[in-house]
């Protein structure tokens, strides 16, 4: 675990507070997300679940920063987000979190070696360490011996396996995936539903959103949404 | 693994476009080579066309100089004013010892010398004959004509005027025409049946201006002599030649009142001395270069903007092509000039590739017509001799930067806008 998690061991990964995100379509003003209070602690393991257009991922851009809110305030990691600049977020996207997409989102022109590599070279991490944490990391989701495949000589499951990857290459604070499950057979599926689990298990806090009641039950929390408002919010 | 991930003291910055760039150009190969290519076209085409319009700068300046430089022809003509009394109509013929007058009552004269122009004469050597013009002149008449003697040969000099010597100095074509591969100098050849010897021939030289057929073909005697022999004193021409070139205009005039007085004419009668002022012509053709200089210049500079559109269209086509990938590298924490830099350092690239190879094709067609050759053929003469200049090199290559930075920059900045939340929802 990185120093800044070590120091939040205690503390929130995670503190939302009225957060409100308003998509302005010209004409029309679409409020995705009402007022959001969410905390999420280290090591939590938290399933966000709800129907269709109900705000999940627009919670998620927001909670990786890839996008800022209308309104409300946000501390990830203790560090005010909310009014950051361009490059800032860019920087927190790449020491914090670690996005794992439905689509997979890999660059299909290059290997899943450069794909996973990607992060550190954004992160300025030399060649060196670059090769020996690609090398660990393809070891530890099981394809060591892909790494020079690319993308689209590999299967859903193995694709989604380098995401992952790729998603822990900075070692962040934090996992997001956003129905990471949702393109993959039950197998593969079942698959990254065993790797989420062991990597809670190691510590990682995770944020799922997720269709999937399975993968939900695997979560230590679930948290629903309707109409961009949280309705439950449960630990089991 | 924290202290494996720290990064480098140094902020990554240039290199890391480098190497960003660098694994994104190994996927566009096709397109990128049609792009090279027509950068290449387009600086080709300013390249030649500002190196055409070079050599035929220089040819127009060297033709220019041929003839003499500052100097003015004066033909004597009619009156068309009356004067003091005297009519309209009257042909004024100015002669011989007028030269004098004007080199002693016009002010900061350099030279003059009068002609005596003959068209038809027979000149032999040996069995052969060869009919072709001659002209009487003075001394001074070669310095202000330019007329530059071969090795082992010499011009007119005063002795030989003034002893009426029946000496003759031979343009290079009419010397070739009577000796073929022979040495003239020294030889002796008969004009209209008089000995005379040959004492210089003239050098190749380039000459645009002419206003009695080219110096080539002429043989040029002393005045007194061409009077002594043909019986004839009144010039067909006068040249003069100011000291300073700006004083043409004023010196003309004098030279007009001067033989006015003597003759009985109005001096502000423009038909009586027809003239060519070559410095004026000369500031017109340096107008005149300078205009097509500039037009050529824009052509080209026109063609390779085409070229530089070509690369903005493919780095857009990239950029859009792109957009997911962008996205992701922004969501995997690439700031905006790691997305920006490799696009414009893309777009710089093509455009200096192009440029590269544009200019080496230049070069080499360069080389090519400057082995061609060009005897025999005037306007080869004249317009084949393209010259690469280092004004046009660096001219050359800063229309090339500008256009690369402006075709990657626009792109990029259509790239670095792209919102990475928009582009990876997932539809
Ligand atoms: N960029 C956008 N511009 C306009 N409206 C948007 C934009 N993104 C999302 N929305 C709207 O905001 C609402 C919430 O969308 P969001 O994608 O967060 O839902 P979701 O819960 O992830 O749905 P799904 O389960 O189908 O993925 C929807 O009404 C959607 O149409
Ligand atoms: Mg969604």
């Amino acid at each position: 675990m990185s120093d800044t998690s070590k120091a939040l061991a205690n503390g929130n990964i995670i503190r939302m507070e009225g957060i409100r995100k308003v998509y302005d379509t010209g004409k029309i003003q679409v409020e995705a997300l009402r007022g959001i209070d969410l905390e999420v602690d280290t090591g939590e393991f938290v399933a966000v679940i709800g129907p269709s257009g109900s705000g999940k991922s627009t919670l998620m851009n927001l909670i990786g920063c890839l996008d800022t809110p209308t309104d409300g305030h946000y501390e990830l990691s203790g560090q005010s987000v909310a009014k950051m600049k361009k490059d800032e977020l860019a920087t927190v996207r790449n020491r914090r979190v670690g996005f794992v997409f439905q689509n997979f989102n890999l660059l299909p022109q290059i290997s899943s070696f450069e794909n996973v590599e990607m992060p550190l070279l954004f992160g300025g991490v030399s060649r060196r360490k670059r090769h020996q944490r690609v090398e660990e990391l393809m070891e530890r989701v099981g394809l060591g011996d892909r790494m020079d495949h690319k993308p689209t000589e590999l299967s859903g499951g193995q694709m989604q396996r380098v995401a992952v990857a790729r998603a822990l290459a900075m070692d962040p604070d934090i996992v997001l995936a956003d129905e990471p499950t949702g393109n993959l057979d039950s197998s593969s599926g079942g698959d990254i539903m065993e790797l989420f689990a062991e990597l809670w298990e190691q510590g990682r806090t995770m944020v799922v959103i997720t269709h999937d009641a399975a993968l939900a039950r695997r979560a230590n929390r679930q948290v629903e949404i309707h109409d961009g408002l949280i309705t439950t919010d449960t630990r089991s | 693994m924290t202290d494996m991930l720290t990064p480098k003291k140094r902020r990554p910055g240039l290199g890391m476009v480098f190497q960003l760039f660098w694994r994104a150009s190994r996927v566009q190969r096709k397109r990128a080579i049609l792009t090279v290519a027509s950068i290449a076209w387009g600086t080709l085409s300013l390249v030649l066309l500002m190196a055409f319009g070079e050599g035929l700068g220089i040819a127009l300046g060297e033709g220019w100089v041929g003839m003499g430089v500052n100097i003015a022809v004066i033909w004597p003509g009619e009156t068309t004013k009356p004067w003091n009394g005297l009519p309209a109509g009257r042909a004024i013929r100015p002669r011989i010892d007028d030269m004098r007058l004007l080199r002693e009552r016009v002010p900061d004269l350099m030279g003059v010398s009068g002609e005596i122009q003959r068209w038809r004469t027979n000149f032999t050597y040996g069995e052969k004959t060869v009919n072709g013009p001659i002209k009487g002149v003075s001394t001074v008449w070669g310095l202000m004509r330019n007329q530059i003697p071969l090795a082992g040969g010499r011009f007119l000099n005063p002795l030989d005027d003034a002893q009426r010597r029946r000496v003759v100095f031979l343009g290079y074509a009419l010397a070739e025409e009577l000796f073929g591969e022979e040495e003239g100098v020294g030889e002796t050849i008969l004009i209209d049946n008089v000995p005379y010897t040959v004492i210089g021939v003239m050098i190749d030289k380039m000459q645009m201006g002419a206003y009695s057929g080219m110096d080539e073909d002429h043989a040029v005697i002393p005045i007194r002599t061409c009077y002594a022999q043909f019986g004839e004193d009144k010039v067909s021409t006068i040249i003069i030649k100011p000291l300073e070139p700006e004083n043409m205009k004023q010196t003309l005039a004098e030279v007009a009142k001067v033989l006015g007085a003597k003759y009985g004419f109005d001096p502000t009668d423009e038909r009586v001395l027809g003239t060519w002022d070559t410095v004026e012509s000369g500031r017109i053709r340096d107008n005149f270069m300078f205009g097509i200089k500039l037009f050529l210049g824009i052509i080209g500079a026109l063609t390779l903007t085409v070229g530089g559109i070509g690369v903005a269209n493919i780095m857009y086509a990239v950029v859009k092509e792109r957009t997911r990938e962008i996205g992701v590298k922004m969501a995997l924490g690439a700031k905006a000039n790691w997305i920006t830099g490799p696009l414009v350092l893309e777009g710089l690239t093509y455009t200096l590739l192009g440029g590269v190879f544009g200019l080496l094709m230049a070069m080499v067609v360069i080389v090519l017509i400057a082995l061609a050759p060009t005897d025999g053929s005037a306007a080869m003469r004249y317009l084949g001799k393209p010259t690469l200049s280092v004004p046009i090199a660096l001219s050359t290559a800063g229309i090339l930067g500008i256009i690369g930075m402006l075709a990657g920059y626009f792109p990029a900045r259509r790239a670095a806008s792209i919102d990475p939340a928009e582009t990876l929802r997932y539809e």
